[in-house]
This record gives structure tokens, C-alpha cells and sequence, in this order.
């Protein structure tokens, strides 16, 4: 049991860095649809960087450096050309994926560094819970990490609530005094790092190398878990956890269901489809009308501005 | 025309300098892709093959993106075209070429219907048509997955290679002794025409663009978006499904799971690159076509992976749409410093 859940958070990992990076991104009111590509080009980049320097740590930097690049593509052709987010963000999917095969063709299937596993003396042998979260390696704790941080700063920091504010009425936090685009450049940067964190997280933890489209139908679900998960933090990572849980199993029924690995990527979008259906059905939205507080709660709406450009004059 | 310079220029740089940072001559690659896309009479089949599933899903896309709609579903219909399809051409009796015919119709029908479901999950269940018909592609996928493993695997072995070969005589016919058939393309140019047709004369037509512009006050001037935005997912996912038939009858002549292999995804830069005008469809996907099957002969006769193509294709729809936004601000730039 321990070893399940604690197997649950690692494979999870990846996801994590995704999805709460696409969440901020999004609450700013910006869309980087890239994730499917950019997670790719950032997991080629972070293996080439860790395999050259020979350090793990030059490998995030590097997948960091990779996603924050194609996110800010993305921010400036809305921002500054007044371009349609999701047609630059889809575009960038594709090329980046494309452009990680070409690249990243020397380093196909090579055996190279990888994160180390540092459990954590005395925490880890808490019962239940204490593998899971004492007994990892540096990426998976800096997901765990990401998580509460991340839950704090758009919930409680005034940044955050600033940030919120951007995304979802800009017209009203610019009369304010908040620089709109600044703000979105920000989001769209940190979250873009992050996503490229995940696709490092991906070749030098999760998956332990690089190969072409190793890791695609990842980026995909993770915008699934964001919309999901109602970009709020918490629900995103629990999300997240719930597609982890799904691929632990998967891969202990693989010897019995030898099928299903090629079936895996296409369960979380009918339970996510399904989902958005049953909440957004009229009687369940009635029934939020009626009690408001619960009704946020169970149907989170988009961030007011999500998708669109925003111009001072 | 100087947008086309400028964005056709920058491609160039990049994908240049792409080839000379990987040690090869941008020149000799540049006469690789032609040879091995246009160099013989087989090669020009095999780029005409490869035009038409791809010119018939972007038309579709012309209808859908006219209607606003983000039919990135477009993969899953090519992929639920090619079951339908293939379930005809496996279990039907009869002349070969009824069998055919209906195989093709059932392509349509196929993919019109899995078109449906996204429309349907947009306009009564609240859910954005990029996640629904992104949901249905991976499901789609893996419907085609199983398939191929399960009940429709080869006599003895179940393999992803595919299912059993068809029989032969519900191979598209090809002409020449080379492997291109005229059917696929015929019907894409009647289809191109069609698709010009309805947004340019029709009621319907009309009535996309409305919704396509502002959903409100389409709806204001008494245009119900449903039947609107569900029949441009039956012309959309039909063609997809019609371009995954043609691909399964035409060239594969059995059911592989990476049927679709990122045809739908392709035929979205297609269309962003031919702006969503109709009568550049054809030309820009034969463009693409051409990469896509040159490509390969970069691989066996340079040495370079075959991504390369791909990448050349992102590079210059990416640099087209860039320019495009650009010379749009600077235009309104201008016009602000004049008033």
C-alpha cells in the first residue's frame, strides 16, 4: 500500500509541473496551448544538457530555459501582434514536437543521468503517507512543494490575487493600477519554466531517457487536468494524482491486459468529458444557483479573460 | 505578396540554419526533397496520394473554422473514417466496386458522426470543442488500437502492424503502373469546389460566417447556432472521415492503428496557412504533401531524421502567421500616427 501511493506521487511528478504551470499561466488569462510539444522539446533539451555537462541539475535549467521560451512566443504574438493565442499555441505544438525529433536525434535512446533518490531520515518511515512523501528524489518533492506554493501564492499573496484579477477582468485591474501585460508576460513565463521542468522530469526521472515522442499525449492531458481540476491548485494536483493512480495500475495489469497501455492515454478524457457534462447539465447548474458558495465549488468557471488579448487604449 | 516574401524568407533562415547547425548543405537537402517528392512518376503518386487526404480534411476544416469552431477533433474523424470504412471493405459481399463506394460513404458517415459528438458535447454539454474533440481522438485511437489487437487481428497473430490486407478487388484501382488512383483525387477537388460553393453562395454559408463572427448577434438576428454549428461538424468530420477512408482503401488497403499519423494535425496548418481561404487549400497542401513524402528520402539518403520535414512545416506556418500579425499592428500603428 505504501509502496502504491508512494509510486502514485512519483509518476505523477511530471504532471504536476504541467498542469500547476498551465494554471497560472491560464489564471493570468493567457493560453499556452504548446504543452504537447514544449514538454517534448524541454524533456530532448534537459536529457541533451544533462548528458553533455554530465549534471542533472544544468537539465532542468536547460528544460526550464526551453518551456519558458515557447510560452513567451505565445504571450508576445497575443500581446504584442494581437494574434489568436490557441492558433500560435497549436502551431507551436506541432513544430515543437517536430523540432525535438530533429534535434534530438543523437541522443535517441542513449543511457544518461538521472535524479537520485534522497529519502529523508526519520520522516520517511511515518506510516501510510511517509514513503510517499519522505522517500523520493528531488523532482518529486519539488512537485509536492510546487503544489502548496502554488495554492498559497494564487490564493493568498497579493501577487496572486493581482495575477487572478488580470486574468479574469483586465479592463477593471488596469483601472486599478496593475500593468495588465506585465503581469501576463510574468504568468506566462514561470508557468512556461514549469512546463518545461515537466518534460525534464520526464526524461531524467519518470521515463529515465530521452526517445522520440516519448512523452507525447502528455502535454494534451495535462491542459485536460487544467480545465479539470478548475484551475484551482489543488483540485489540478489532485487530478494529477488521480491520472498517476490510473497509469500505477495500468502498468500492474499489463501482464494480464497486455493491451492496455495503447488504450491508457484515452481514459482520462472520457472521465474529464463525462465530468464537465454532469456539472454543466441544467439540473446540477440549478442546483448551484441555489447555493452559490457550494456552487463555485463544485462548477468552477474559466478566468473571465481567458484566450484574450488585452490593449490599454 | 510581401508578406509572402517576408514570412517565405524567414523559413529559409531558420530551416537553413537548422541544416547547416546538423552539418548538411541546405542546397543538397533542397534538391533531396524535390527528387524525393516530384523526382519520379511513382514519387509524384505517392505526393498526389498524400495531397489528397490531407487537401479533403482541410477543406472540411475551411467549414469549421468558418463557424468558429476549433475542430481539433479532426484527427479522431480521420481515424473513425477509416474504421467505418474498413468494417465495410472487410464484411461486405459483392463487385468490388460497390463495395467500394459504399466503403468510401461509410468514411463520410463515420466521420461526420464522431464530428457530431464534439458538436453535440459543445452546444448541450458545455464542453469546449478543442477538449471534446480532442477526447474523442484519443478514443478513436484507442478504438482503432483494439481493434487492430482484437477482434479484426491477423489470422494468428495480433500485431499494431495492421489488420489483414483487404481483398484486392476493393483496392482503389490505380492508374499507370504506379500507385496513384484517380478517385481520391476527383473527389477532393469536387469537395474543394463544394466547400467553396456553400460559404460563398449559400444560405448556410452565410449563416456559418454569422455564428463564425459573433455568436450573439447571430443569435440576435435570429440564427439558432446548433443546427448551424453541428452541420459544419458533419461537413467537417465527414471530409476527415472521406480523407481517413481514402488512406485505408487507396494506399494502406487495411486498417493500421497511426492511420490518421498526424494527417489531421497537418491539415490545421494547412488551413492557417491558406489563411481560410478555399482556392489556397490545394496548393499550400500540396506544398505540405511534398515535404511530408521528400522528407523521408532525407532520412535514407542524408541521414537526417525525418522530423525535419515537420519542422519545416511548423517553421513556415509559424513565420507566415507571425508576419501576418505584424504587418497588421505596424499598419495600425501607422494609421494612429496619421490621426
Amino acid at each position: 500500500m505504501d509502496a502504491t501511493l508512494a509510486s502514485i506521487v512519483a509518476a505523477a511528478a511530471p504532471l504536476v509541473y504541467a498542469a500547476i504551470g498551465e494554471t497560472i499561466t491560464e489564471r493570468a488569462g493567457v493560453v499556452n496551448l504548446s504543452l504537447d510539444g514544449s514538454i517534448l522539446l524541454a524533456a530532448m533539451t534537459g536529457f541533451a544538457a544533462a548528458y553533455t555537462t554530465n549534471s542533472v541539475i544544468a537539465g532542468f535549467v536547460a528544460a526550464a530555459l526551453v518551456g519558458m521560451a515557447v510560452a513567451l512566443l505565445v504571450a508576445w504574438s497575443g500581446i504584442a501582434l494581437k494574434l489568436n493565442q490557441i492558433a500560435v499555441g497549436f502551431i507551436l505544438t506541432i513544430l515543437a514536437a517536430d523540432l525535438a525529433g530533429f534535434l534530438g536525434d543523437s541522443f535517441n535512446r542513449l543511457p544518461g543521468p538521472t535524479v537520485t533518490a534522497r529519502p529523508i531520515p526519520v520522516l520517511e518511515n511515518i506510516p501510510v503517507v511517509g514513503q510517499a512523501l519522505f522517500d523520493q528524489n528531488i523532482s518529486v518533492y519539488g512537485s509536492l512543494l510546487l503544489i502548496v506554493g502554488a495554492a498559497w501564492f494564487l490564493a493568498r499573496s497579493r501577487g496572486g490575487l493581482e495575477l487572478s484579477a488580470v486574468g479574469e477582468r483586465p479592463e477593471a485591474a488596469h483601472s486599478r493600477g496593475i500593468v495588465v501585460n506585465r503581469y501576463r508576460y510574468l504568468a506566462t513565463a514561470a508557468g512556461g519554466a514549469l512546463v518545461g521542468i515537466s518534460g525534464a522530469a520526464f526524461s531524467l526521472d519518470q521515463k529515465a531517457g530521452w526517445a522520440e515522442g516519448s512523452t507525447a499525449g502528455f502535454g494534451w492531458i495535462a491542459l485536460a487536468i487544467v480545465i479539470f481540476g478548475g484551475w484551482q491548485p489543488l483540485r489540478v494536483a489532485l487530478g494529477c494524482y488521480l491520472f498517476g493512480g490510473l497509469q500505477v495500475v495500468a502498468l500492474r495489469l499489463q501482464p494480464v491486459f497486455p493491451g492496455l497501455s495503447q488504450v491508457l492515454p484515452a481514459i482520462p478524457f472520457p472521465l474529464m468529458i463525462l465530468s464537465l457534462v454532469i456539472v454543466n447539465s441544467p439540473s446540477i447548474r440549478k442546483l448551484a444557483a441555489r447555493a452559490p458558495r457550494i456552487g463555485r465549488l463544485l462548477i468552477p468557471d474559466p478566468p473571465g479573460a481567458l484566450g484574450t488579448n488585452f490593449a490599454t487604449d | 505578396m510581401k508578406r509572402a516574401a517576408l514570412a517565405g524568407g524567414a523559413s529559409l533562415l531558420v530551416a537553413s540554419i537548422l541544416l547547416i547547425v546538423s552539418g548538411t548543405n541546405p542546397i543538397e537537402a533542397t534538391g533531396v526533397l524535390i527528387s524525393g517528392s516530384f523526382g519520379t512518376s511513382d514519387k509524384i503518386a505517392d505526393t498526389i496520394m498524400a495531397w489528397a487526404p490531407l487537401a479533403l480534411a482541410a477543406a472540411g476544416l475551411v467549414v469549421t473554422f468558418s463557424a468558429g469552431l476549433w475542430n481539433i477533433g479532426v484527427e479522431g474523424q480521420v481515424i473513425a473514417g477509416a474504421i467505418t470504412a474498413t468494417a465495410v471493405a472487410r464484411s461486405m459481399g459483392g463487385p468490388g466496386w460497390i463495395v467500394m463506394a459504399v466503403a468510401l460513404l461509410a468514411g463520410f458517415v463515420g466521420g461526420a458522426f464522431w464530428g457530431v459528438l464534439a458538436g453535440l458535447l459543445r452546444t448541450r454539454g458545455g464542453v469546449n470543442e478543442i477538449f471534446g474533440g480532442l477526447g474523442l481522438g484519443f478514443v478513436a485511437q484507442a478504438f482503432a488500437t483494439y481493434l487492430v489487437i482484437g477482434p479484426w487481428k491477423r489470422e494468428g497473430i495480433a500485431s499494431t502492424s495492421g489488420t489483414d490486407l483487404f481483398r484486392e478487388d476493393v483496392w482503389l484501382p490505380t492508374v499507370g503502373g504506379t500507385r496513384l488512383s484517380l478517385a481520391p483525387v476527383v473527389v477532393t477537388i469536387g469537395v474543394l469546389w463544394w466547400v467553396a460553393w456553400i460559404l460563398k453562395s449559400t444560405r448556410f454559408g452565410l449563416e456559418l460566417r454569422a455564428v463564425g463572427k459573433n455568436l450573439a448577434s447571430a443569435r440576435l438576428v435570429g440564427i439558432r447556432s446548433e443546427p448551424v454549428m453541428l452541420g459544419a461538424f458533419v461537413i467537417g468530420g465527414g471530409t476527415a472521415g472521406l480523407a481517413g477512408a481514402f488512406v485505408t482503401m487507396g494506399i494502406q488497403h487495411k486498417l493500421v492503428p497511426a492511420v490518421a499519423g498526424g494527417r489531421g494535425f497537418l491539415a490545421i496548418l494547412v488551413v492557417l496557412l491558406a489563411a481560410f481561404a478555399p482556392r489556397w487549400i490545394a496548393p499550400v497542401a500540396l506544398f505540405f504533401a511534398a515535404i511530408s513524402v521528400g522528407s523521408s528520402q532525407l532520412n535514407l539518403r542524408l541521414d537526417l531524421d525525418s522530423s525535419l520535414g515537420g519542422v519545416l512545416q511548423g517553421v513556415v506556418v509559424l513565420a507566415a502567421v507571425l508576419v501576418a500579425g505584424w504587418q497588421l499592428q505596424r499598419k495600425i500603428n501607422r494609421q494612429e500616427e496619421v490621426r
